[in-house]
């Protein structure tokens, strides 16, 4: 087990490493460079003020020095500083990073307390009106925007609920937990509905199968309930590739968290991207993507270990 | 909604079961898919609401009753009205005439971006599964590098650095969706070359060039049609998200995505330009995935009884 942790945890240092480089090479994209982009708004620029920009992030050094003095930066805890505000950028992405979280963790855990029980039924009652209903409803779900869904709650909310739910900003949850719950109710319903969709989706066909497992019709034929079929045989094992959709979606959740914040005025790291994106901030939309993307490999690293003790059928050799 | 499809890529239905693909067979197979889509009601529900999306874009001059940039300021944010059948903006241009240009957009986006990610996403994952060794790992290590992002997240970020512009945003879309393509290409390419006709291909002296594409090729066919249905719908949904970002189509372009994004901010006047660009967003993507549900249920041969 020790063995197999350790292979899997390697395993995720050269996709780190790429998604770093990814992340780097992202800044060669700008059509012109950095320093082209600040002065352009600066207005007028004298050749010596250029050249001296270009010395300050080290776009006059070669190539892999760039980078090795960025990841070197990277590795002490220095993400650079923001173009914009000259604040170092880390302090701002780790007092984000929870209320994403937050948002991220309430959806997937909506879309599980939903999509798990209408998954089994619909599997169960296969081919009748409420499986119909159930699938038809699970292509809607998957099939309107988020953004939209948002727009459309928040003009609910505040037409005919004023007051209830709040529809924007966000209660830090040291001050007030149930108000930091209410707070992020409706960002992580708008969140979580399409990943609902999906995780349904995903346990009816899962429970599907493993009800023509052979194991099925022995535990049916030694006179159990049907309830403990379902329960106890059946769902157990249709969950683990249930959970293995949920991790790689929890990469869904955290790139549609940064479109939901923005439009619940949430402080989290996705308006911290979106605002670096508007205002040409690039070192902030760096740390913040690579940041992201980050949270996102060691998610799937932990869906993964945990995969390993959930199923006994997987060796750790 | 992205990794949706890299799940379903994750377990390709492989169509390398089928024989080696024959015209009569290709034709015979092409007829049972056919009658078997035609047997379920919401693929074909999905194949009319696409329809419909269809003619809207390829007849968007002849359809829409305004022109869809014109602004009428003695016209603002009018309700539906018989004149006006889905109201106006905040321009007073008619949405039901910038709805119906959009499909075009939206249709236009989600064709180029798609067809990027299946022309690379293909290729890349045709040479890695058939040559393997070292071509493979070092293919195999650059797509888990794009994979380990968030969807929409890099198409963002991708957008950020480009600048915000239609193009820029399928190009972006296109390298999102690429790794969904390689490893179904792939994953279908490890299997069918292992079979005889490949082997005989080989004797007969054909060369990689000939066997990947006459052999190989029509045998990826099947998830990939699947695949292209679902990852349309995504696109759309990408689109729209950019631009409801202000990072895809740009203004008086009616993108929905841009419409619901402007409509959004005088919602509590009038509610109309946000609703309507938005459910035509929903029917586009649901056409796509009815379709793509249908497809699959019609071409996995598992599921066949």
């Amino acid at each position: 087990m020790t063995r197999y942790l350790i292979r899997r945890a390697i395993l995720v240092v050269p996709v780190l490493f790429g998604v770093s480089v990814a992340v780097f090479l992202m800044l060669r994209l700008i059509p012109g460079d950095v320093v082209d982009v600040i002065l352009g708004t600066e207005g007028s620029a004298s050749p010596e003020r250029m050249a001296q920009l270009r010395a300050m992030f080290g776009l006059d050094r070669p190539f892999h020095e760039q980078y090795l003095s960025w990841i070197g930066g990277l590795l002490t805890g220095d993400l650079g500083k923001s173009i914009r505000t000259s604040r170092p950028i880390l302090p701002d992405i780790l007092t984000r990073l929870p209320v994403t979280l937050q948002l991220t963790a309430m959806a997937m855990g909506l879309s599980l307390c939903f999509a798990l029980p209408l998954g089994v039924l619909s599997a169960v009652r296969r081919h009748t009106r409420s499986d119909l209903w159930i699938r038809v409803l699970g292509l809607i779900g998957l099939s309107i925007p988020n953004f939209w869904l948002a727009t459309m709650m928040i003009l609910a909310a505040s037409t005919y609920a004023r007051g209830i739910l709040p529809t924007s900003g966000f209660t830090p949850m040291s001050q007030d937990v149930l108000g930091n719950v209410r707070s992020l109710l409706l960002p992580s319903i708008a969140l979580a509905v399409a990943n609902m969709a999906i995780l349904m989706r995903m346990t009816r066909s899962s429970m599907l199968e493993v009800l023509r497992q052979e194991y099925v019709t022995t535990a049916r034929s030694k006179g159990l309930v049907e309830r403990a079929v379902v329960y106890r045989h059946a769902l157990r094992n249709a969950l683990i590739p249930v959970a293995t959709i949920a991790g790689v979606q929890i990469g869904y959740l955290l790139g549609g968290a940064i479109i939901v914040e923005q439009i619940f005025a949430l402080p989290g790291v996705g308006t911290l991207i979106l605002n670096g994106i508007m205002q040409r901030d690039y070192p902030v939309v760096q740390a913040g993507v690579l940041f992201v993307s980050a949270c996102f490999v060691m998610v799937n690293l932990a869906v993964d270990v945990l995969y390993a003790y959930l199923d006994p059928r997987i060796h750790y050799g | 909604m992205a990794e949706s499809t890299s799940t379903q890529a994750a377990n390709p239905p492989v169509a390398g079961t089928a024989a080696p693909v024959l015209p009569s067979v290709r034709k015979v197979r092409r007829n049972d898919t056919l009658r078997r889509l035609a047997k379920n009601e919401l693929a074909v529900a999905g194949g009319i609401i696409l329809a419909l999306v269809m003619l809207a874009a390829i007849f968007a001059p002849y359809l829409s009753p305004e022109d869809p940039l014109e602004m009428n300021p003695t016209l603002l944010l009018q309700p539906p009205s018989a004149a006006y059948l889905l109201g106006t903006d905040e321009f007073g241009r008619d949405i039901l005439s910038r709805v119906i240009w959009g499909a075009r957009i939206s249709l236009y986006v989600g064709a180029i971006s798609v067809t990027i990610a299946v022309l690379v996403g293909v290729t890349l994952g045709l040479i890695a599964g058939y040559f393997g060794g070292l071509i493979d790992d070092l293919i195999a290590r650059v797509l888990d590098v794009v994979f380990a992002f968030p969807t929409i997240l890099l198409a963002l970020g991708i957008v950020g650095m480009l600048g915000p512009s239609l193009t820029n945003t399928m190009i972006a879309i296109g390298i999102v969706y690429t790794p969904v393509y390689a490893r179904l290409a792939r994953a279908t390419t490890l299997a069918v070359k292992e079979r005889d006709f490949v082997d005989a291909a080989i004797v007969c002296g054909a060369n990689s060039f000939r066997i990947i594409l006459r052999h190989i090729l029509p045998n990826v066919a099947a998830p990939l049609i699947i695949q292209t249905s679902l990852s349309l719908s995504l696109a759309i949904l990408a689109e729209a998200s950019l631009s409801f970002l202000g990072l895809g189509t740009q203004p008086p372009d009616p993108s929905w995505g841009t419409m619901v994004n402007t409509g959004q901010r005088l919602i509590e006047l009038s509610p109309w330009p946000v609703v309507f660009p938005g459910l035509a967003i929903v029917l586009a993507v649901l056409a796509f995935n009815l379709i793509g549900d249908g497809l699959r249920d019609a071409l996995d041969p598992r599921m066949r009884s």
